[in-house]
């Protein structure tokens, strides 16, 4: 397989995601590196076929967003919604990343192995994102479906307004959401986050992670219950 | 005989105004409840709308067309800032976003087989795509809303013009809802949710925040269809000027507006009732904003809410409109609110389905319940097979007809030969609430209120 490398210093963002979205699907090249990105918005959006793509530093918005089968790469940090709505293949930020990682993925593996901000998993919809560090306040608010693994803390109201994704965390949390409740770690869960950390390629054990779901008591409008959100 | 005097017992009946039977009911509803009430259709009070306008036709000062020989084009073009492919349609009356899960499917696929017939284009709404809309409509708009229910890329390179939704006219600042009895196992599919549930979804967008974040999601649409597609931006009429200043910033092709009157399937009536601005205030500020930006004409404005009939739609184009977008009136043609259904080559009363929700033809708004009496607002089996795609996409057919051609005899009148020239200029109006909001005279002076004289 053939290797490319587009440097995002001489070429336009444009010409990048064009060969990602036509050119990379005849399936000659198996590897794109890109140079330069500089924090550049919207780095390999939209891919739609089984290649790798690495990006040598930093990522702006929407790096690897809703991406299919491709594995990107980012060897920084990523701005805000790195891999947003991302259908399936992985995403890998050795970095941080922003606010809003991960939103609305329905499906692949987001990795990040430093900290994330705001919002991490926010709508998820069946991805799955392991972060290495702690996430912001507000993580996975209304996350549908899906699975979050975080190795570090996590900030206020996590879960929030949950529907049926659930949340492992290693370390503590400052407040669990609207509707959010711990529940014990069945053997099922503890192999269900084994088989993510190997994938995310981090080192922890899986039984010192906590379980966190759904009361499920907002899923029907009920009048006797005081709006307490 | 003796006859007693007969003494006429005086019932008093003076009501309230302020307590009238209307809030008597909302209060004993509140009570009995303890939840706000939830229902479907827009705004039901009377508000400023495009009737308190008039047109003045051609006489001696300006020269009309024949209403039967010469030609008017009602041909309009939508996204033609940026987009490599802007959206070509016959008329300037589209389809407003409906969500498959509001709608059933049979209605979707109505919808679009009208459409496509007529030359204009339909809408997806909170809900994703369905194959039997992007089958039937030639020219199908892909909401990105701040759900993202069923959104994935597939969709968005499918279609033909992606429309960010930040709000609505019916609840500018709300989510979308639905209750669980319309939840069926495919609309939960669809949106990746348990079956049964009284789905709640997000007011605003996960991924981005303000104007300069979606300045790049705008960006990020459009590479991930190499600029190949319109990108719409949709908002509920409230701070109208400011917010369509923002979306040109933030790199819209096309800005729909929806007024207060516009449609919902779902939401608090507290909210339809008292957020937003009308229309026709909404018109003015729109085309002032697009006016200030050196934009008119380049960043196209498509205006819905309470839009019903050709002159509506000719009212909207000459206050600087490009086009319409029609969700209620669509409706009430595929026979919403009607007596009867038509099933079987028969048609059959509705009216005790109509009762058993609480209501009568004429009166509903119940979209909310899923009940539908006429098969429109359902996902329940045999409901939805009251509705006849075939024979709903005629009506709805006819009635696109019958406002193109409403609206061309009303161009002709003021002497254009196109839909497009008709202008402020032609139009006055008939109260000074109008005239304000609009910004065109009352009938019969030069006073535009604010303006001076
Ligand atoms: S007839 Fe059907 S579509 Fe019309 S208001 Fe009633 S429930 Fe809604």
């Amino acid at each position: 397989m053939e290797r490319l490398t587009f440097d995002l210093a001489a070429q336009p963002l444009r010409e990048l995601n064009t060969f990602l979205h036509t050119g990379a699907k005849e399936g000659k090249v198996g590897h794109v590196t890109v140079l330069n990105p500089d924090g550049a918005h919207n780095i390999a959006v939209g891919l739609d076929c089984p290649i790798q793509v690495e990006v040598v530093g930093h990522a702006g918005y929407y790096a690897g967003g809703m991406n299919k089968t491709a594995t990107v790469t980012i060897t920084g940090s990523a701005g805000t919604g790195v891999a947003e709505n991302m259908m399936s293949g992985k995403v890998h930020v050795k970095g941080f990343a922003s606010n809003g990682a991960g939103a609305s993925a329905h499906g692949g593996l987001l990795v990040i192995e430093g900290d994330a901000g705001l919002r991490c998993g926010i709508s998820l919809k069946g991805g799955n994102i392991v972060v290495g560090g702690s996430v912001g306040s507000f993580s996975a608010f209304m996350a549908q479906a899906g699975r979050m693994v975080i190795c570090g803390n996590a900030g206020d109201a996590l879960g929030d307004s949950l529907y049926e994704a659930v949340l492992y965390v290693k370390g503590s949390v400052k407040s669990l959401g609207a509707d959010a409740q711990y529940e014990p770690m069945t053997d099922e869960d503890v192999a269900v986050v084994a088989s993510l950390l190997d994938q995310a390629g981090l080192a922890h054990d899986a039984k010192d992670f906590k379980r966190i779901a759904s009361k499920r008591s907002l899923y029907h409008w009920n009048a006797d219950a005081n709006q307490e959100y | 005989m003796e006859t007693k005097p007969v003494h006429f017992k005086n019932i008093s009946r003076e009501e309230s105004y302020g307590y009238d039977r209307k809030t008597l009911d909302y209060i004993r509803n509140a009570a009995a409840h303890g939840l706000y009430e939830i229902r479907g259709m827009g705004a039901k009070r009377k508000l400023p709308n495009f009737d308190d306008l008039v047109f003045l036709g051609a006489s001696m000062s300006r020269y009309p067309l024949e209403g039967y020989r010469e030609k008017c084009i009602t041909k309009t073009l939508l996204g033609t800032r940026f987009a490599k492919k802007p959206i070509e349609l016959e008329i300037p009356i589209t389809i407003a976003g409906m969500s498959f899960g509001s709608l059933s499917a049979n209605v979707k696929e109505a919808l679009g087989r009208a459409a496509t017939e007529v030359g204009t284009s339909t809408t997806t709404g909170d809900g994703g795509m369905t194959p039997e809309e992007r089958q039937s409509s030639k020219t199908l708009i892909y909401q990105c809303l701040p759900s993202r229910y069923g959104f994935n890329p597939d969709d968005v390179r499918r279609a033909d013009a992606i429309e960010v939704v930040i709000g609505q006219g019916a609840k500018p600042g709300g989510g979308g809802m639905l209750l669980g009895q319309k939840v069926s196992a495919r609309v939960a599919g669809m949106r990746t949710l348990p079956e049964g549930i009284d789905q709640r979804s997000a007011c605003r967008h996960p991924d981005w925040t303000g104007p300069d974040d979606l300045a790049i999601k705008i960006q990020e649409l459009r590479e991930i269809t190499d600029w190949e597609k319109p990108i719409y931006v949709k908002v509920g009429a409230t701070r109208t000027f400011n917010d369509v200043k923002l979306a040109v910033h933030s790199g819209a092709d096309v800005i729909v507006v929806d007024g207060m009157q516009g449609g919902t399937a779902a939401t608090q009536t507290c909210f339809i009732e008292h957020v937003g601005i009308p229309t026709l205030a909404a018109v003015r500020q729109a085309v002032n904003a697009l006016e200030d930006l050196d934009m008119k004409g380049k960043v196209q404005l498509v205006v819905s809410g309470g839009v019903r009939t050709g002159a509506d739609v000719a009212k909207a184009l000459a206050m600087g409109a490009d086009a319409v977008a029609i969700g209620q009136g669509v409706l009430i043609a595929l026979g919403c609110n009607g007596e009867t259904y038509f099933q079987n080559g028969a048609h059959h009363s509705a009216e005790a389905d109509y009762n058993a929700l609480g209501c009568a033809s004429g009166y509903c708004h119940h979209c909310h319940t899923g009940k539908c009496p006429v098969g429109i607002t359902t996902q329940d089996a045999i409901l939805e097979q009251r509705l006849n795609p075939a024979v709903a996409a005629n009506h709805l057919k006819n009635y696109l007809k019958t406002l193109n051609m409403e609206l061309t005899t009303i161009a002709r009148a003021c002497g254009k030969q196109n839909v497009h020239h008709l202008e402020p200029e032609d139009l006055v109006a008939l109260t000074i609430e109008a005239a304000a909001m609009a910004g065109v005279p009352l009938a019969g002076t030069n006073w535009i209120p604010g303006k001076g004289f």
